[in-house]
């Protein structure tokens, strides 16, 4: 089967019921090994065991960007070449995405909480992260407020561009921001450079939430494209019944 | 039951739409408002359930609930079918019967007699016009009550549509209703009697206040 | 009394489907105090003191962004003039037509307020003293943003138009508001106060607003 034979809504349904099993699996090993490695891993000298909270934090912001950029792809898709499965791919990402973001956030916060001794502050990283989300939820309350699908689609993929190319200029003008109101207020972690027995189980569970992303990133486009199926069939009964 | 009007005049913007309209409908007949565009069809039933202004002449209903106003014994079906899109057919019906009855209303008859039974899960979205006019119309069905105002109710039907349509007003004045529609086509209906406002006098059989003075202010 | 209950699950309902804006204002409502920061700068400290000032400036401008369609969506599909020929008084159709609006729309802000609060880096003593005081006040904001609704029913500008009317309006109910916000936040003045006043100012509210609402909504339908 190939990738062309993907695009095919029926084919991707019958790709996604026999995946989808096999992909949760491994999802769980992964985490299973990932999680016990970090367990395993050493305890900072200055922070102790709260900095296994990177090994949750740190994978959920790549997660959070990457679903960023596959919306951007299906965006591209869906003005480009009107595929209705390059909508349905933005549209199942997106809560996905925001939803990593959020734990990638409140993950942030209980983080900073004895580090910094307050939940939130205003340092580059966490605010563009935090712009992240709010964007999310805005592609999200476009997905919520037009009813009809492909209409909604479009509109969603040219803001999902414009985020696309806003998001470096976002996160270079944050680091400005802040850079230009050092002072008292500027928090940062010690820029230690990365040990192996840290590197390892980190990358291990960005494997494993690479893993999650894709098994619900599939079984959500499954359950879209059945979405629309009903919608679809629907209104036929509308048309149908004079 | 009888609906009366004397004299009855309307004022929309300062202009005078219609004057001198008086007319009497009793139980069991149907006053067909008929007219060219503009004659003041619309704001003849608009002001029969108090929605416009009477600017001049009376409105009376005898042998009714005298706790009641028109309004409150009256349905309006307007040009706008008061629907909401993203609730489904039965909801939207169901919030009607609830608002505008007392009691429980048989939803699923209503929406039978105007042939939407088998579409009642899904969102009024997906309804073509004839459908929402049909939803619409089922509002009437749903709740009881003695006086019928129509506004073009046969535009955006289908000939079958209009049949059943047809059959639900003739059930209507059967039961002692009255109807008051304004139309351009016939209605198909018994004892259907006609109120042609071009006749009864536009705003060029007596200038109202505003033409007066503007009349005035043309000649100093 | 059935009247009244259909109308508030159906607008509670239309709020809470496709094209409603239940949770759009929350959202609003955070875009809004994260510009803050990038305005004034990341400064804990000064955030921390003018944080119940932009939570409630935040909220006010949430409540009356969702308002303007409240009347106008009714009034463009006829609905208004059924509810308008109906038994049941109009001033009490308007009155629960703002609680549905304030329950979908303003109910949100306050409970979305502590987690808005915590970015500002408030205590729990004044996240506590912020939320009851937007708890009071909102159902003000929305009860005097209805008169300006039911004003600009008719119109085709009428967002605009509704937020230059009722803004100044608001004033008394953002000076307590923040007042007693910022008792707790500071501890200089009593609480009690301001607290009581704005209570009062939203009992009132609840009264004037049908009352005018409905005046106006008689006045625009012709």
């Amino acid at each position: 089967m190939s990738l062309v034979d993907l695009a095919n809504p029926s084919r991707f349904l019958k790709f996604a019921n026999r995946a989808l099993p096999w992909l949760g699996g491994v999802t769980v090993i992964a985490f299973a090994f990932g999680l016990n490695q970090a367990m395993g891993a050493p305890d900072d000298y200055q922070q102790g065991a709260t900095v296994k909270i990177m090994f949750l934090h740190v994978p959920s912001a790549w997660l959070g960007m990457l679903a960023w950029g596959i919306m951007s792809i299906a965006a591209l898709g869906t003005l480009v070449w009107r595929h209705p499965l390059a909508d349905v791919a933005a549209k199942a990402a997106a809560p996905i995405g925001a939803a990593f973001t959020l734990l990638c956030l409140v993950t942030g916060s209980l983080w900073g909480r004895p580090e910094w001794g307050t939940y939130w502050v205003w340092d580059a990283r966490l605010t563009s992260e935090l712009v992240l989300f709010l964007l999310y939820l805005g592609v999200i309350a476009l997905w919520r407020t037009v009813e009809d699908p492909s209409r909604a689609a479009r509109a969603a993929a040219i803001l999902t561009l414009v985020g696309a190319v806003d998001l470096p200029i976002i996160k270079f003008s944050v680091d400005w921001w802040n850079t230009l109101h050092q002072g008292a207020s500027v928090f940062r972690l010690g820029g230690s450079t990365i040990y192996p027995t840290i590197l390892m189980p980190l990358l291990v569970m960005a494997v494993a939430f690479t893993l999650l992303f894709v098994t619900l990133h599939i079984a959500a486009m499954r359950n879209e494209i059945l979405r629309r199926r009903v919608r679809t069939l629907r209104l036929m009964q509308a048309q149908a019944t004079s | 039951m009888r609906l009366s009007a004397s004299n009855l005049a309307c004022h929309r913007g300062g202009r005078e739409v219609f004057a001198g309209v008086s007319f009497a409908v009793a139980a069991g007949e149907v006053l067909a408002v008929t007219g060219r565009n503009g004659a003041g069809k619309s704001s003849l039933l608009r002001t029969v359930v108090g929605l416009v202004r009477v600017a001049q002449g009376s409105l009376t209903l005898e042998g009714c609930d005298p706790e009641l106003t028109i309004a409150e014994q009256a349905h309006y079906l307007g040009h706008q079918d008061a629907l909401k899109p993203s609730l489904s057919v039965a909801e939207n019906l169901k919030f009607w019967a609830g608002f505008l009855g007392r009691k429980a209303a048989d939803i699923a008859a209503a929406l039978a007699a105007v042939g939407l039974d088998s579409l009642a899960d899904l969102p009024a979205a997906y309804l073509s016009a004839g459908q929402r006019r049909r939803l619409s119309i089922a509002r009437l069905v749903a709740v009881k009550r003695p006086i019928w105002l129509l506004d073009e109710p046969m535009s955006t039907l289908d000939a079958a549509a209009q049949d059943r349509l047809g059959g639900l007003m003739r059930a209507h004045l059967a039961e002692g209703g009255l109807i008051l529609a304004a139309t351009h086509g016939p209605l198909g209906l018994p004892a259907t009697r006609e109120l042609r406002l071009d006749e009864v006098g536009g705003a060029s059989a007596q200038p109202s206040a505003s033409q007066q003075w503007g009349a005035e202010t043309k000649l100093s | 009394m059935t009247s009244l209950g259909a109308l508030l699950i159906r607008d509670m309902r239309l709020a809470v489907r496709v094209g409603g804006g239940a949770l759009i204002g929350v959202l609003f409502f955070l875009v809004v105090v994260t510009l803050v920061p990038f305005a004034v700068g990341p400064d804990l400290a000064l955030l921390k003191r003018i944080g119940p000032a932009v939570l409630w400036l935040a909220a006010l401008l949430a409540s009356l962004l969702a308002l303007d369609r409240l009347f106008a969506v009714d009034h463009e599909d006829g609905s208004l003039d059924l509810l308008l020929m109906s038994k049941t008084p109009l001033e009490l159709v308007v009155a629960v037509k703002g609680v549905a609006h304030w329950l979908t729309t303003g109910l949100p802000l306050v409970v979305a307020a502590p987690l808005i609060g915590l970015l500002l880096n408030l205590d729990a003593a004044a996240q506590a003293g912020l939320v009851l005081t937007l708890l009071v006040g909102t159902p003000a904001l929305t009860f005097i943003g209805m008169i300006g609704a039911a004003i600009a029913v008719a119109l085709r500008r009428g967002g605009l138009l509704l937020a230059v009317l009722v803004l100044p309006l608001t004033v008394p109910v953002l000076i307590f508001g923040v007042a007693a916000a910022n008792a707790v936040l500071l501890g200089a003045a009593p609480f009690g106060t301001p607290f009581t006043i704005l209570c009062a100012l939203s009992l009132a509210s609840l009264v004037v607003g049908p009352f005018a609402a409905a005046a106006a909504l008689r006045q625009e339908i012709e």
